[in-house]
């Protein structure tokens, strides 16, 4: 190597720091940007929207009138499909994520079935739509039922919650398991007497995460052919409805000015329900978090 | 408890155990059922893609699909070249890849490198927000904020264009690409960045030539990710992007993407067994297998470049 003066080197030296310092600053505005761009958002939406959230609005049909017009058959909808969802991937997720973590350990079906799992987990979902729509609205008769739009959605958020239960079950000491196969119990007295006990607010917790995810769904649910105009509240599970994500995306794209204020009044009521379901698994989490640490 | 305890009289006893011995193969056999439903859904979605694509390509040919560059099923004269709405899925993830990568790979920077763990621990949730918000909030947000804004400063942009729907969808994966990569940074061991800091580097160059490139084949794979996830989002693209297939890459212009297009038929009336209608089919099938090879070679970077330490 070279040997180079001393002046060099100091000179050298002054400009690593100081570009040292531009990269810091550089890192740091990035994350700024990034918080940047979520705060002109939701000041964006709450400047355009609040103003148009009130008692009538919850509780209005839609009309071809922006200052009419309400949400109330979109929030039902979304209530129903979101619950059918939801009942349908916990069960199955749950069901899958003990197979997979407590009786199938290690075998090469898990091992195919995790695989087949993260790449379900990546599938866009406007696909999971067509598929909603040739199994369940044409195969099986459901129609573009309330009960069709929450099966596409629960085959949707399964991925999450099979990762998320599976987590869950896997954190469960084995020594638990242990001391209750000692006392004479079978295996499913262990898991349904230790491991799901120990396990549920981590399942808790991904079955809300997944939830939330469906709430916000739009692509799959048009695809599968589910309204854009409701006149009336879904009656039975056979019924057609829309849900608030379409209900948005109708009004974004009339031209008229007056929809866009409706548009954001139902974003924030949207945006209201997806903060208290994730605060609700924040707080489950941290709750519960480092028990067996 | 008590019904656990075997009863002294034997035969009771052994009809107890065999009853628990079906009822523990019964729950077995429940659970793998549901485990291998997670399997059969793959196999449904190439089975119900497959069936209807097979039956487009029996109208139009595989060729005239994959290689023309005019996409007009919804009209009377009906041409049917992939590669318009190719094009404008390309053009949108690009331009987001575009935002999302450096803001992406700074901020896992900053937050793995400089950031104290106070402020690491405040803003990572907070970023996790932007990745949360349902996508037809973004779209509302590039067509009604982001749009009018870029028409202010240059006259020749569409109301609907790629550049606007670009910069939102690069906004909303941001997150994705930049807790991947952080946590890829996170896990490299610390004894590395101290042998560096040793050596007399400064905080930049353990960044960019210790720590980042230890981290590349989780930093490769969250870049992967992050491109096929802009592929498959439709919402954004269907509200702000426009519905004029046409092979260009000029983002100023209307454009639609694969999956805005699919959003398109499925809003309209196209009757089953049509040819409008099986052409979401062999879109949806073009559409899905981009996104596997992208989620394949995403795991695949992972586990062949890793590097391990320890």
């Amino acid at each position: 190597m070279a040997v180079i003066p001393q002046s060099e080197f100091q000179r050298r030296q002054a400009r690593r720091k100081w570009m040292g310092r531009a990269f810091h600053g550089l890192c740091l505005l990035s994350v700024c940007i990034a918080l940047g761009m979520l705060a002109v958002l939701l000041i964006y939406l709450l400047q355009q929207g609040v103003t148009g959230i009130d008692w009538s609005f919850l509780t209005s049909f839609p009309s071809r009138h922006s200052d009419k017009a309400g949400i109330k058959p979109a929030m039902l909808g979304s209530i129903y499909v979101v619950l059918v969802a939801g009942v349908v991937s916990f069960t199955l997720g749950v069901a899958t994520a003990l197979f997979l973590e407590e009786y199938a350990t290690r075998s090469k079906f898990a091992t195919l079935a995790k695989i087949n799992i993260a790449n379900l987990a990546g599938v866009p979902s406007i696909v999971y739509g067509i598929l909603g729509l040739q199994i369940f609205v044409h195969s099986m008769h459901l129609g573009n039922s309330v009960l069709a739009g929450g099966f596409t959605l629960a085959l949707l958020v399964l991925p999450i919650v099979i990762v998320a239960a599976s987590e869950a079950v896997r954190a469960v000491p084995p020594s638990l398991r242990e001391g209750s196969y000692a006392l004479g119990a079978t295996r499913w007295q262990v898991i349904w007497r230790m491991v799901i006990p120990q396990a549920f607010p981590g399942i808790l917790t991904g079955v809300i995460l997944a939830v939330s995810r469906a709430i916000g769904e739009t692509a799959p649910l048009i695809a599968m052919g589910a309204l854009t105009f409701v006149p009336f509240t879904p009656d039975s599970p056979l019924s057609r409805f829309t849900v608030l994500p379409i209900q948005i995306f109708n009004w974004t794209s009339r031209p008229q000015e007056g929809f866009r204020e409706t548009a954001a009044a139902g974003i924030i009521v949207l945006l209201v329900i997806l903060l208290v379901m994730n605060a609700g698994a924040v707080i489950l989490r941290n709750r519960f978090q480092n028990k067996w640490e | 408890m008590a019904r656990n305890v075997v009863s002294p009289s034997l035969g009771k006893g052994t009809r107890n155990a065999w009853k628990r011995t079906f009822s523990e193969r019964a729950i077995a056999v429940a659970l793998f059922l549901s485990a291998f439903l997670s399997i059969l859904i793959t196999v449904g979605i190439v089975a119900v893609l497959l069936f209807e694509a097979l039956a487009f390509f029996g109208d139009v040919t595989f060729w005239e699909f994959i290689t023309g560059t005019r996409w007009t099923p919804l009209f009377s004269s009906k041409q049917f070249g992939v590669l318009a709405l190719v094009a404008g899925t390309t053009l949108t993830a690009l331009l987001a890849m575009l935002v999302a990568l450096p803001l992406g790979l700074l901020s896992a920077i900053y937050l793995s490198e400089y950031a104290p763990d106070r402020i690491r621990r405040l803003v990572k949730p907070i970023l996790e927000v932007l990745a949360g918000i349902p996508t037809v909030v973004y779209g509302y947000f590039a067509l009604l904020f982001v749009t009018p804004i870029l028409r202010n400063i240059s006259g020749d942009i569409s109301v609907f264009n790629a550049l606007s729907a670009s910069i939102v969808m690069g906004i909303m994966i941001l997150p994705m690409v930049s807790s991947l990569s952080e946590d890829a940074m996170r896990s490299v061991p610390r004894n590395l960045r101290e042998a560096a800091y040793a050596l007399g580097s400064t905080k930049l160059e353990v960044s960019t030539l210790v720590v980042v490139p230890a981290a590349l084949s989780g930093i490769m794979s969250a870049f992967i990710l992050a491109v096929s996830r802009a592929i498959g989002e439709t919402m954004i693209v269907t509200i702000a992007a426009g519905q004029n297939p046409s092979f260009t890459l000029n983002p100023f212009v209307p454009i639609e993407t694969m999956t805005a297009y699919i959003v398109q038929v499925s809003q309209g009336d196209a009757p089953a067994g049509s040819i409008e209608f099986k052409t979401i089919f062999a879109v949806a099938l073009l559409l899905f297998v981009m996104t596997l090879v992208m989620n394949l070679l995403s795991q695949y970077v992972v586990s062949r470049f890793r590097e391990e330490y320890e």
